[in-house]
């Protein structure tokens, strides 16, 4: 395969023309967060190229670079890798859920020294 | 039932003559971003409307006296709320994502990938373009789907990096609901015709705005004795959808370079004239030439099928609010002046008839084996492989 002629690197994060929109008040706090996500996606990656690993030993006991990009799951491990995937997800998005749990249940966020107060002779 | 999980891993994409070679983590990432757009939509998202009723509308109500009574009001009163400030950062940043993914895999490749799409294209009568059609401003001067340099920048000679970009990560942004080949609209609009018109069969029919094939393929297949042609104002597309098509052994369409606000075909010289997820990167100005083409170009007969999301006339502000996100925060500048506009009105101003027009709604049809039986999806504003389908027929008799 030839490698084409210009940086390919550094046009893959090109930015689109128009103004980027910035949702958190602090742009500071948007761009932690933008790379947040990309280590988050990478990390999942890291995870399916571990589990790739790992069903392939298990299976031949011995590993080559070509079977690891080759490797298509059977829709037993696809399951499981998607399942993984989607749990990693929920345990990354734990406070977003958790946020959205208190608008739902406002009887549940009270301050809790007040609460011990209110409870003390119960 | 099928025995693959929602999203499929991505090794089940479709493959075609101009597919890219992807290695184990490019498909990862595609299989990360699937997932992380289904959780988005179907877990994110939702908390919107929670915080809009339960926060923000509230807080509107107590400082102006009054519920917000437009989509620019519930704007205005959800952009300061954290839960929409948070999903619309995670929607965002998994766009940048994506195209940072897609654009990885096509340029690294990009000198055989081009080459690949030569020697299909090459001497090719089935392919026309045409260098010195202008570009409409409405299209380059935005770099529409946040795609950086847009549909039209090219990096190479006879590239199509634009439209390989755009069908390698598809797969990612829709979670896998336009099927294997993307192509769950195309489907959706040929089983459309065949249910309703069982007896229509089109001798010559038009795809206005092609981009990279995706819809117009299945049209074709399923009209196999019909000679289509598909038009497209940019290069890299173009080259790109012929080569796909070509590899994918389907010989009865034309490909044309040319914009759909001046087709250079005769007048009603076609049985069927569709578009599909097109009018809406187009302006107010062009959707105007547009309608009025497909006037011209429909025969006595025959009809216009468009493929969209619903028009906002008659949604709840708070609808209107969230389908229009992706006008203000994902390059697409024209989506809410296309959804705002009475099409029935623009028909009849083309020169149709307001008793031969027809609304009607079609889902993406995907393959069963892999994707299962068709579902109650959750709405993803916007996003949702599902749509407003609309038209005009035009009939056969000129009597009144």
């Amino acid at each position: 395969m030839s490698a084409p002629e210009f940086d390919w690197i550094a046009l893959t994060g090109a930015k689109p023309k128009g103004k980027r929109p910035y949702f958190f008040e602090d742009p500071a706090v948007e761009r932690v967060f933008a790379m947040l996500m990309a280590v988050t996606q990478e990390l999942a990656v890291t995870r399916e190229r571990l589990d790739t690993v790992e069903r392939l030993l298990e299976k031949s006991g011995h590993l080559d670079r070509a079977q690891i990009e080759a490797y298509a799951p059977e829709p037993e491990a696809a399951t499981a890798r998607a399942q993984a995937t989607r749990a990693y997800i929920a345990r990354v998005m734990r406070i977003v859920q958790q946020e959205m749990e208190a608008i739902n249940k406002p009887e549940h966020e009270y301050e809790l020294a007040a609460k011990a107060d209110e409870l003390r002779n119960e | 039932m099928s025995t693959w999980p929602s999203p499929p891993p991505y090794t089940l994409v479709g493959k075609h003559g101009v597919s890219p070679a992807t290695t184990h983590d490019e498909r990862a990432r595609f299989n990360f971003l699937a997932t992380l757009n289904s959780h988005l939509a179907a877990n994110v998202l939702p908390g919107n409307a929670v915080a809009y009723e339960k926060r923000a509308k509230p807080a509107f109500i107590a400082a102006n006296g009054r519920a917000p009574q437009d989509r620019h009001e519930v704007r205005h009163a959800m952009l300061r709320d954290p839960h929409f400030q948070t999903w619309s950062a995670l929607r965002r940043s998994s766009m940048e994502l994506r195209q940072q993914a897609g654009r990885e895999v096509v340029l690294r490749q990009i000198t055989d990938l081009n080459a690949r799409a030569a020697a299909l294209n090459h001497n090719s009568s089935q392919l026309q373009m045409n260098p010195d059609l202008p570009l409409p401003a409405y299209l380059t001067k935005v770099d529409h789907h946040c795609m950086p340099g847009g549909y039209f920048t090219e990096v190479a000679v006879d590239d199509i990096s634009a439209a390989a970009n755009y069908d390698v990560g598809i797969f990612a942004t829709t979670a896998g609901g336009l099927g294997r080949f993307n192509d769950g609209a195309g489907h959706a609009v040929a089983g459309w015709l065949k249910a309703k018109y069982p007896n229509f069969s089109p001798k010559r029919i038009l795809d206005m705005g092609c981009g990279a094939g995706h819809s117009l393929v299945p049209v074709a297949q399923a009209f196999p004795d019909a000679e289509v042609v598909a038009i497209e104002v940019a290069a890299p597309l173009l080259r790109f959808a012929h080569a796909r098509a070509k590899s994918m052994g389907v010989s009865n369409i034309k490909f044309v370079q040319a914009n759909a606000e001046a087709v250079p075909e005769a007048d009603e010289s076609f049985d069927l004239v569709f578009s599909t997820m097109f009018l809406h990167e187009t302006s107010n100005k062009a959707i105007r030439r547009v309608l009025a083409e497909t006037y011209r170009l429909c025969a006595k007969g025959g009809m216009v099928i468009h493929l969209e999301q619903p028009q906002f006339a008659g949604l709840p502000p708070y609808e209107q609010f969230m389908r229009d996100w992706d006008a203000l925060y994902n390059n697409e500048p024209f989506w809410t002046g296309m959804h705002d506009m009475d099409m029935d009105a623009l028909q009849i101003e083309a020169g149709f008839k307001a008793e031969n027009i027809f609304i009607s709604q079609a889902d993406a049809i995907v393959d069963e084996e892999i994707f299962g039986k068709p579902k109650k999806e959750v709405e993803d504003y916007g996003r949702k492989a599902s749509w407003h389908l609309f038209g005009v027929s035009k009939p056969a008799s000129t009597a009144i």
